[in-house]
């Protein structure tokens, strides 16, 4: 059945985006923003940091209300006290990152030269720990998330700065992103952008499909959902499953070049994070 | 042919069921009966789940993703163009955001008839 799914979609892709395909990076920034500045005249790009909240009105008072009381704010500083907690060997977290990792979310992800990979700020985060002779943790929550919303929360009101260098393997990375983003997949059929894009603003049943402009600019969420906190990728990996596509794991490399092509597409866009939702 | 067959053998047992009833023509009796099966079919959730899209007279919370489906014998005056449509919406529009419910078995092909059925009675 995902033969057929495959066949389908590139049948889809090369179809519907003829021209989308061999645009730069620069081309694709500019018309994806402009795709949701006309769907959504007179909302500010800045205003894109808040998620499904950005564009739906009544939604947002209630939102506005929880987080008065944040949901994530023992997490918060969970995970401010495990960045600061020393591994066995006497060093932090800090030593592994620019500026003692504080500020610094919005450059993330971001391609590495040495390794010719896409490094996302989580990737970083268990890098620092094997590094240091400590355990990785666990890639979709718990100390992984904390640690991370606290990093980001640090960097809150810098703008989202991903930049592509000129280097064939981060083109390709970034193009393997995008394809991933407008591929359909799974039995329903559904590409990321069918929902985020060709159907933002619209109810799926009752839920408001959100813009994928600023998609990373407010994680980790705390979701009432799952009742705590996540990552970026378990996210991806949810709204796979809800298309009945088979996820790939948190921190592969699908997921990591997805979140670079996301994340350049944000660019400009204040990190807002952690943020809660439904 | 296969869908015809089956239409009438399932109207066969229902004019038996009913037939001692004496109620509604016995025709009008199988379709009832067809469109309710097609109706919780098309909003349960594991299989139709065409209210995620579409608003349909009857079903609550519906998105507003696909167009309200009413008067659909207008629309598709032709039933097979209808089927169509919902066995594999990617054949009119490949990029189309309604999930092809035959050509990847979403539901059988009993159970679309079924929907047909109900979809064309609005
Ligand atoms: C069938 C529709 C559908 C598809 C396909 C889909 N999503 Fe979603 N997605 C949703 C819904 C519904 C939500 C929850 C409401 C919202 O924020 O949009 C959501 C939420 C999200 C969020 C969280 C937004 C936030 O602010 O908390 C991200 C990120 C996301 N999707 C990314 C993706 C990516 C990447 C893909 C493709 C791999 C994808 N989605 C495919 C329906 C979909
Ligand atoms: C995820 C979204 C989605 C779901 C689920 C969905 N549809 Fe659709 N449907 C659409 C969209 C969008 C269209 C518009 C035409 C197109 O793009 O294919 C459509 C079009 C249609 C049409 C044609 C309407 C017209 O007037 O042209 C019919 C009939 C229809 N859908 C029936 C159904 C039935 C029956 C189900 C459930 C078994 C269903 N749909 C589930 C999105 C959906």
């Amino acid at each position: 059945m995902y033969n057929i799914a495959l066949t389908a979609s590139l049948v889809a892709l090369l179809a519907g985006l003829p021209a989308a395909v061999q645009a730069s990076p620069s081309d694709d920034l500019k018309s994806f923003r402009e795709y949701y500045m006309k769907r959504f005249p007179g909302i500010p790009l800045s205003e894109y940091k808040n998620g499904v909240y950005a564009i739906n009105a009544d939604a947002r008072k209630s939102w506005e209300g929880i987080e008065e009381f944040p949901p994530y704010e023992d997490a918060l500083s969970k995970g401010e006290k495990l960045f600061n907690t020393p591994f066995a060997n006497g060093k932090t977290y800090a030593s592994c990152f620019k500026n003692g990792g504080k500020g610094i979310r919005q450059n993330y992800p971001y391609f590495d030269s040495k390794s010719g990979l896409i490094k996302t700020l989580e990737a970083e985060i268990n890098e620092c720990r094997v590094n240091n002779g400590e355990k990785p943790l666990g890639w979709k929550k718990g100390d992984i998330a904390f640690i991370s919303a606290y990093m980001a929360s640090t960097s809150n009101g810098k703008k989202i700065n991903i930049t592509i260098p000129d280097d064939p393997r981060a083109l390709a990375a970034y193009e393997r992103g995008k394809k991933f983003y407008y591929t359909k997949r799974g039995q329903l059929n559904l590409s990321c952008s069918n929902c985020h894009v060709d159907n933002v603003g619209n109810r799926i049943r009752s839920e408001t499909l959100s813009p994928s402009l600023g998609h990373p600019s407010h994680f980790p969420v705390h979701r009432l959902k799952w009742g705590e906190m996540g990552t970026l990728h378990r996210r991806f990996g949810g709204c796979n499953e809800q298309v009945r596509a088979k996820s790939f794991p948190a921190q592969s490399q699908e997921y990591a070049t997805l979140e670079y092509f996301l994340t350049y597409m944000s660019n400009g866009i204040e990190v807002n994070a952690p943020s809660s939702r439904k | 042919m296969r869908k015809t067959a089956r239409f009438i053998s399932t109207a066969g047992v229902l004019t038996t069921l009913l037939g001692a009833l004496g109620t509604a023509p016995q025709l009008a009796a199988a379709d009832a009966e067809l469109i309710a099966e097609g109706k919780k079919i098309a909003f349960d959730r594991k299989r139709g789940n065409c209210l995620a899209c579409h608003s349909i007279v009857g079903g609550e919370l519906p998105g507003n993703i696909g167009p309200a489906l009413v008067a659909m014998k207008t629309r598709f005056p032709d039933k097979g163009a209808l089927r169509a449509q919902i066995w594999n919406p990617t054949a009119i529009n490949p990029n189309s955001m309604m999930p092809p419910f035959g050509l990847y078995e979403i539901m059988t092909e009993a159970e679309i008839d079924k929907v047909v059925e109900f979809i064309y009675s609005l």
